[in-house]
């Protein structure tokens, strides 16, 4: 057998799946209405542009879940966005090489 | 980070636990594969009682084996013969047989391979190196969140006393979607 290619592209592909599952799997909501929101996401990205499996899948997939979460109350969106803004400047203010923390 | 922003709030909220998350990236990462699939695939091969009650209920059989879906999801097993040619492709999203096949490679999940695998199955089957005799029909199945498909492919010519192992490293992952067929020994 070929030597397989890996099997997530970049790390946060393999995050948002292990986050994906892993809230299904602790019942927080089935996978037959995962997929059926995931697959109205996908088509509408779709309608613009052909997808090439890569990034732009799992950017149509993070956006399912951020709408799914957002819906159910777990993570409102502008919670998210300041979250999001509180790792970026985590981020730079880090310096290279130690652990990002959101204390600092 | 938008994925990390996500893992924070829900983390405080009791929602996850991000140990879990590192759990299931690293079995999907090191431990589920295609090799599952070869394995149930080579056992087929040798054990008619095993390729019969695959064929009737793989949910079960694979469930003994150890290779049960995490979504709940029901297994079908089809198998390929001179007469028939089955490949599988999910045309709505990429619901594929995880616990037998790992992640999907990035073509599963392109928009060019779901779309055209239904419409023109020959020329796509064609792109992958793979030509079938005119005889052969090609039978194209659509995965749902229900319901996941295995191919089995057809057992290779000269394959005659090989054991499950040496079996298991002639199917490749494509043969199992349809998309290839199984190695020559």
């Amino acid at each position: 057998m070929t030597r397989p290619e890996p099997v997530f592209e970049a790390p946060w592909h393999a995050q948002l799946f292990a986050l994906t599952v892993h809230l299904n799997e602790a019942g927080r909501f089935d996978w037959p209405d995962w997929a059926a929101r995931f697959s109205a996401t996908l088509a509408e990205h779709g309608l613009a542009r052909e997808l090439n499996g890569g990034d732009d899948y799992f950017a149509a997939w993070l956006e399912t879940l951020e709408a799914l979460l957002a819906e159910k109350g777990w993570a409102e969106a502008t919670a998210v966005a300041e979250m999001r803004d509180a790792w970026e400047a985590a981020y730079l203010r880090t310096p290279h090489g130690d652990p990002v923390t959101l204390d600092g | 980070m938008r994925v990390r922003a996500l893992e924070t709030i829900l983390t405080e909220k009791g929602l996850i636990d991000p140990a879990a998350l590192d759990e299931i990236i690293d079995t999907y990462e090191n431990r589920i594969g295609p090799r599952n699939g070869a394995h149930v695939v080579a056992r087929a091969w040798s054990d008619p009682a095993f390729r019969t009650a695959l064929l009737e209920d793989a949910t079960a059989v694979v469930s003994e084996l150890g290779y049960y879906g995490r979504q709940g999801e029901h297994m079908v097993a089809v198998e390929n013969t001179d007469a028939v040619h089955n490949m599988v492709v999910c045309t709505l999203c990429s619901c594929y047989p995880w616990p037998l096949l790992g992640i999907p490679p990035g073509w599963y999940k392109s928009d060019a391979y779901r779309a055209r695998a239904v419409r023109e199955p020959r020329k796509v089957l064609a792109d992958f190196g793979v030509t079938l005799p005119e005889t052969t029909a090609v039978r194209v199945w659509d995965s749902t969140a229900e319901v996941r498909y295995l191919v089995i492919p057809q057992r290779p010519a000269g394959t005659e006393g090989m054991d499950e192992a040496a079996l298991m490293d002639l199917v490749t992952r494509d043969s199992m979607i349809g998309t290839g067929l199984a190695l020559n020994p």
